[in-house]
């Protein structure tokens, strides 16, 4: 692979781990139901530029892009359901802090 | 595969029709099942070949993908029989019977597809279906525990995605073909067969990622438990790992250990906290880990012989533990609590219930004649044959664990002394009787008769 | 390249607003700003079916449905905004230095891997056409379709019991 290939895919890699880094934080350290979700969507998109970026330098972008679609539908049906479940929560409990969450203990 | 599109597609004529949809789906998985059992002489080849035409796609069922459909078949049906005993409201079975399809028709394509962008497509499918049906009946426990299970299940999924990114960058593709092609020694290939097995780890429930698991199982419908300890997170994870890390890439030393040690650990951690429940089907859970141990230390013994054990403990766990999470049902049902501080001496007024969940028992800790001695009996055997005497006696002393805490259970629940607010209960509806009966049947049958299994060379 | 850089830049900077701000609506505006970025930076790679995609459903579709369920949740009062700022910056403060030391260990560290790149496994240069050869993926789609609407049903509907 020829060196510019290799750099650039070298800085891409390292924005990448930083998002990976800063959505694993949203998600570990906030009091939030629905913070917690975006944390998980910070985590897609990275997942998401990190294949594309595969892609584009194996050349199999067209592979590349279909996954990504079908990534993105599966996280659309994802966000909605696990909205629909943190909607739940905030009924049972009244409040949508996850430090609630321990009633099943043991 | 295709019988289940065609019952999902009529599932819009089922809007006035909800009655009907239980039954059809019973005859689908018995269908189901029967086509897969006699897997070997049914002619595989001609249906999907027309389906391939029009889906554009190949399905190849070898071996490895019969016996898990057979299993899938089995515990769906088992599934259901204890919906139709334990749910009420017509709209909730409606629901439940269309969410089990989808979940089915995600794990047959599991376990058929070949190209690794698929699998994880239709695990987040099975998921999705699961999360759902767990948190069917909205109650507190059961919103907490999908919680855990979609935010952990979420985070796997995001590992095994840059998995998959960093596959397509070192082999060109994501098919099972390309995958195994692909040179081991690369650094990024490294990383994402590391990153793999994290996030199938996660899934599958192995310590020390089964955070989620005891929540799940201990909080979901009954008829919901059944299905998802007995199959969703086998095929998911467990499945998952044997079909790549046993035939599609070559397995390193350091792999092997990885998985041993991950494998035993679970074994003794589960047994361990199974001991110290309360509430009998987180019991069930943690005894689930502990089972799930057994088979990643089949695999992880590298051996053919270790890979058959672990199918064939697979293919056991589906059967007992079902069979155990469907009598949890039952009890579930007419004691209305799970806490077995609570219950006792239910033996005399549920003799059913109290006999197969006894041979459940049994088979889970490896008592012969059961199918699950003989199990067990392979697995050791072949880490014996590897060499690895100090898994081998773990796995032997794990046994005495589960026989310990699988007896106190009996014990308390079934002869103990009974509480005078669980007087009042009466037989044990009939479906789930039935589903009982079947399992404990098929647990007995699996045990006498394994050796003529052995002898017609099922476990290539 | 440098086009590529600032917008990398960018993302992170969206990606950390958004970690880091207190209230919630400005966070789903930030994971809006972030999909935006993100899909020009995957317009760049060679990727606009992708980049079309991304923009029209994660910058779009996804904060709609963040906002309602927002909506939903009692929202921060604005009395207790000054103290839940406070809170929020005492956990999230170190947030920025830790990756900015990341960041910078990594750029010194990460050497520009040079491994052969494997020839692309079928070269099929229309997304079109790999769209055949892909539907199992379809069918996929369709069964998380389905899902997801059996969930909205169950989950959703009844509110009324």
């Amino acid at each position: 692979m020829n060196p510019d290939l290799a750099q650039m895919f070298a800085y891409f890699l390292v924005f990448i781990i930083l998002v990976f880094i800063c959505g694993l934080y949203c998600l570990l350290a906030s009091f939030n139901l629905i913070r917690i979700l975006i944390g998980v969507e910070i985590l897609i998109k990275a997942a998401t530029l990190l294949i594309i970026l595969a892609g584009y330098i194996c050349g199999a972008s067209s592979l590349a892009q279909s996954i990504v679609v079908t990534l993105i539908v599966v996280e659309i049906v994802f966000m909605v359901v696990a909205g629909g479940i943190a909607l739940w929560a905030f009924r049972h409990n009244k409040t949508i802090d996850p430090r609630e969450l321990s009633d099943l203990k043991g | 595969m295709p019988f289940l599109l065609l019952v999902v597609l009529n599932l819009p004529f089922d809007v006035f029709k909800k009655r009907v949809a239980f039954w059809l789906t019973g005859e689908l998985l018995l269908f189901q099942i029967l086509a897969s059992g006699s897997g070997y002489w049914f002619p595989w080849n001609i249906c999907p070949d027309r389906w391939g035409i029009f889906f554009g796609f190949k399905l190849s069922p070898d071996n490895l993908s019969l016996i898990m459909l057979f299993t899938i078949g089995l515990t769906a049906l088992v599934s259901l029989l204890t919906a139709a005993g334990t749910l009420q409201s017509e709209k909730q079975r409606f629901n439940f019977v269309n969410l089990l399809l989808i979940a089915l028709a995600g794990m047959n394509t599991i376990v058929l597809v070949s190209d690794l962008f698929s699998l994880y497509l239709f695990v987040e499918v099975t998921a999705l279906a699961l999360f759902i049906l767990i948190a069917l009946d909205k109650g507190k426990a059961a919103i907490e525990g999908t919680f855990k299970y979609l935010i952990l299940s979420a985070v796997a999924g995001v590992f095994m995605l840059t998995a998959i990114a960093f596959f397509l960058l070192t082999c060109g593709g994501v098919s099972f073909n390309a995958l195994g092609a692909a040179d081991g020694g690369n650094f990024f290939f490294k990383l994402a067969l590391g990153l793999f097995l994290c996030g199938l780890l996660i899934k599958s429930g192995l310590v020390p990622f089964h955070g989620w698991l005891p929540d799940a199982y201990s909080s979901a419908p009954a008829s919901v438990s059944v299905l998802l300890a007995g199959i969703v997170t086998k095929i998911s994870g467990v499945y998952v790992l044997l079909r790549l890390y046993g035939q599609v890439f070559t397995v390193s030393a350091s792999l092997q250990n990885t998985l041993l040690t991950l494998g035993g650990v679970s074994i003794v951690v589960g047994a361990c906290a199974a001991l110290t429940q309360d509430d009998f089907k987180r019991m069930l859970a943690f005894s689930s880990i502990s089972q799930i141990g057994y088979i990643v230390l089949g695999l992880g013994c590298g051996t053919p012989l270790g890979f058959a054990g672990a199918v064939f403990h697979f293919f056991n766990h589906a059967i007992f533990k079902s069979l155990l999470f469907v009598n949890a049902a039952s009890l579930e049902k007419q004691a209305g609590t799970t806490d077995m501080n609570r219950l006792g001496s239910f033996g005399a007024k549920m003799p059913l219930t109290g006999l197969t969940s006894l041979i459940g028992l049994l088979s889970t800790a490896g008592v012969p004649p059961l199918a699950g001695f003989w199990s067990k009996l392979v697995i050791v055997v072949a880490l014996f044959n590897a060499g690895r005497f100090g898994w081998a006696s773990c796995a032997l002393l794990a046994s005495v664990l589960t026989l310990a805490y699988f007896l106190s259970f009996e014990r308390r629940v079934f002869f103990g002394k009974m509480e005078p607010p669980t007087a009042k209960i009466t037989k044990t509806p009939g479906p789930i009787a039935f589903a009982e009966i079947l399992l404990a049947a098929l647990t007995l049958v699996g045990g006498l008769g394994f050796i003529f299994i052995i002898r017609s060379g099922v476990w290539s | 390249m440098i086009i590529d850089l600032i917008l990398l830049s960018a993302l992170l900077l969206a990606v950390l607003w958004t970690v880091m701000t207190v209230r919630l609506l400005r966070s789903v505006l930030g994971l809006a700003l972030t999909s935006v970025i993100l899909s020009v930076l995957i317009y760049r790679l060679n990727s606009p079916w992708a980049a079309v995609f991304e923009l029209s459903v994660c910058a779009g579709l996804i904060p709609v449905f963040f906002i309602t369920a927002v909506s939903f949740t009692r929202p921060i009062s604005n009395t207790g905004l000054p103290a839940a700022r406070k809170e929020r910056s005492i956990r999230f403060w170190y947030l920025p230095f830790i990756v900015i030391g990341v960041g910078l260990l990594l750029s010194v560290y990460l050497k520009t891997p040079g491994f052969d790149l494997p020839g692309a496994v079928n070269g099929a240069d229309v997304r079109v056409m790999l769209w055949n050869l892909r539907r199992l993926d379809l069918l996929g789609q369709l069964l998380i379709l389905l899902a997801g609407a059996f969930g909205v049903v169950v989950l959703f509907k009844e509110t009324k019991e």
